[in-house]
């Protein structure tokens, strides 16, 4: 256990050091979160300039739900993408062989060999919205419903990181993959509303094929205090029974491995 | 004698992106796929005009409206800042350069041989719109049946060119897809995309009205769903060519600037 905390900080200190080398991004990535936080903000203010509420959300609830969907995008970009992108890479180009021979778990080295830390900026923009979105409540949240959203991030970061290791899983049948990271970006463009608001065959998809509704939605209304504590353990058990469907598709697809190239 | 030589070589090159775009069909399809924007917000917008009309705007009008932006945008869509920016990294344009045609007829003719192929997926959502939506959310002056396919080749051109522009850019600055990203972002605010431009407040607008990113998207799609009148769609058919003219020429600018500039990569 302590070897894998000494690897992800090793990990963690290479990508800053990259990092650092592109010091321009940090202006660049800055200067771009705070444009999408605003970007995000237009459609909800004209949404709620005419209306009081939207399929039971008030402007501040929604405005948490999109200060959540900030920061996923944030983990996302900054933690699971950049790793992950690069393993199809490897199997295209018969370097996973590399990581293979390694004397740690592939799956843990592959899935944090790079971060990107100018993300962090995503979530600075997310605690402002929710700042914003409590100040406007007139309340602050109670510690219990942070504590028990912040079980529920993770339960979130769980399942987002399983689809992922299902999509990179299926690299090893089709090779080629760099669009489906773009094609899921694009459906988690849908999480930036609440669940609520997609109806019928769109909300079944949403809570259970591509569960958008536990990453924004719940931890969402965890933090706003209106969610029962049997959905949350529910969201909670989902998102375990989820990883471990991710990792035995992953040990079943390195196990159909048979190494390109080399 | 140099014109004879393009028009001449480009059924070729047509012929060749249309058999890749066939090769490729998978990833084709993955990417059409990620043109989700227009379907979230539709479920968005008819969730809130459920109980009553926003500013006139009933669930079906929302539903034709982001349909119609579906259509379009499947027709409009380019990926040249991509194209461009991989092509500069991996040192692939200095094989471009020295081809006897200028790069900018190669890309049309790639980008334009994928037509047919989005055409094969939108034309079924547009069937979708005509059944589904007959009452007065679909264009049936004839005259405007006509500017429709002027004004989509318009938007169109402008996507086409204006990526020219930003793609050209990564000649000079190395990587130029985050300038993309952002003027994303702009189109999607003024072009109709995410919001139609009535529902916007009346200085973005009025703002929109002098932008290129209307004439991209909201302009066509108003017209396909009926929204304009006959003396609006020839005036901003006008404003859309002109802007069509002036992109031309500065991403023709640009690529020539850029082409002085760069220096090959990796090989």
């Amino acid at each position: 256990m302590r070897r894998y905390i000494y690897l992800v900080w090793i990990q963690l200190r290479a990508s800053l050091a990259m990092a650092m080398q592109y010091r321009a991004d940090f202006l660049v990535d800055g200067v771009i979160s705070l444009w999408w936080m605003l970007w995000t903000l237009v459609p909800l203010a004209i949404v709620f300039g005419r209306q009081q509420a939207v399929a039971g959300w008030s402007f501040p609830e929604a405005l948490v739900v999109a200060a959540w969907f900030t920061l996923l995008r944030g983990v996302i970009e900054g933690v699971v993408n950049p790793s992950l992108v690069a393993i199809a890479d490897h199997i295209r180009m018969g370097t996973l062989d590399f990581v293979l021979v390694k004397p740690a778990d592939a799956q843990f080295l592959v899935s944090t060999s790079k971060f990107a830390p100018w993300k962090v900026f995503d979530v600075v923009a997310a605690v402002a919205m929710a700042a914003i979105a409590f100040t406007r409540m007139g309340r602050a949240p109670a510690p219990i419903d942070i504590a028990a959203s912040l079980v529920l991030l993770t339960a979130g970061v769980t399942i987002l990181y399983s689809i992922w290791i299902l999509a990179v899983s299926a690299a090893f049948w089709v090779v080629k993959l760099d669009n489906l990271a773009y094609l899921f970006s694009s459906i988690f463009d849908a999480a930036r509303w609440p669940l609520d608001v997609f109806r019928g065959v769109w909300k079944i998809l949403f809570t259970f094929v591509i569960p958008l509704g536990l990453m924004t939605t719940y931890p969402a209304r965890a933090l706003l205090g209106t969610l029962a504590p049997a959905s949350a353990a529910l969201a909670f058990g989902g998102a375990l029974a989820f990883g471990a469907l991710a990792r035995f598709v992953w040990t079943r697809a390195l196990a159909n491995y048979t190494s390109a190239s080399s | 004698m140099r014109l004879r030589h393009v028009v001449g070589a480009f059924p070729a090159l047509f012929r060749v992106g249309l058999m890749e775009a066939f090769a490729y069909r998978a990833e084709f399809f993955v990417w059409m796929l990620t043109t989700t924007m227009p379907l979230v917000m539709m479920a968005l917008w008819t969730a809130v005009a459920a109980e009553a009309p926003f500013q006139g705007f009933g669930p079906g009008d929302f539903v034709a409206y982001y349909l119609a932006a579906l259509i379009v945008r499947t027709l409009t869509s380019c990926w040249l800042v991509w194209e461009i920016n991989q092509q500069v990294r991996m040192g692939y344009l200095s094989m471009m350069l020295l081809r006897p045609i200028h790069p900018i007829f190669f890309y049309a003719a790639e980008h334009l041989a994928a037509v047919p192929m989005r055409a094969a997926v939108a034309v079924p959502v547009a069937l979708i719109l005509l059944i589904t939506s007959s009452h007065g959310h679909v264009v049936t002056d004839p005259v405007l049946i006509a500017v429709l396919p002027v004004a989509i080749a318009g938007a169109w051109f402008i996507t086409f060119f204006s990526m020219m522009i930003i793609g050209s850019l990564a000649m000079m600055i190395d990587r130029s897809t985050t300038i993309w990203e952002v003027w994303f972002g702009v189109f999607a605010l003024l072009s109709g995309y995410l919001v139609p431009i009535k529902l916007l407040p009346s200085w973005m607008g009025e703002l929109a009205r002098w932008l290129p990113f209307r004439y991209m998207l909201g302009y066509p799609v108003e017209l396909l769903t009926g929204m304009t009148t006959r003396g609006a769609a020839f005036a901003e058919l006008g404003i859309q060519w002109a802007m069509v003219v002036v992109l031309a020429f500065f991403g023709v600018r640009t690529w020539n600037a850029g082409v002085k500039r760069f220096e090959a990569f990796g090989n």
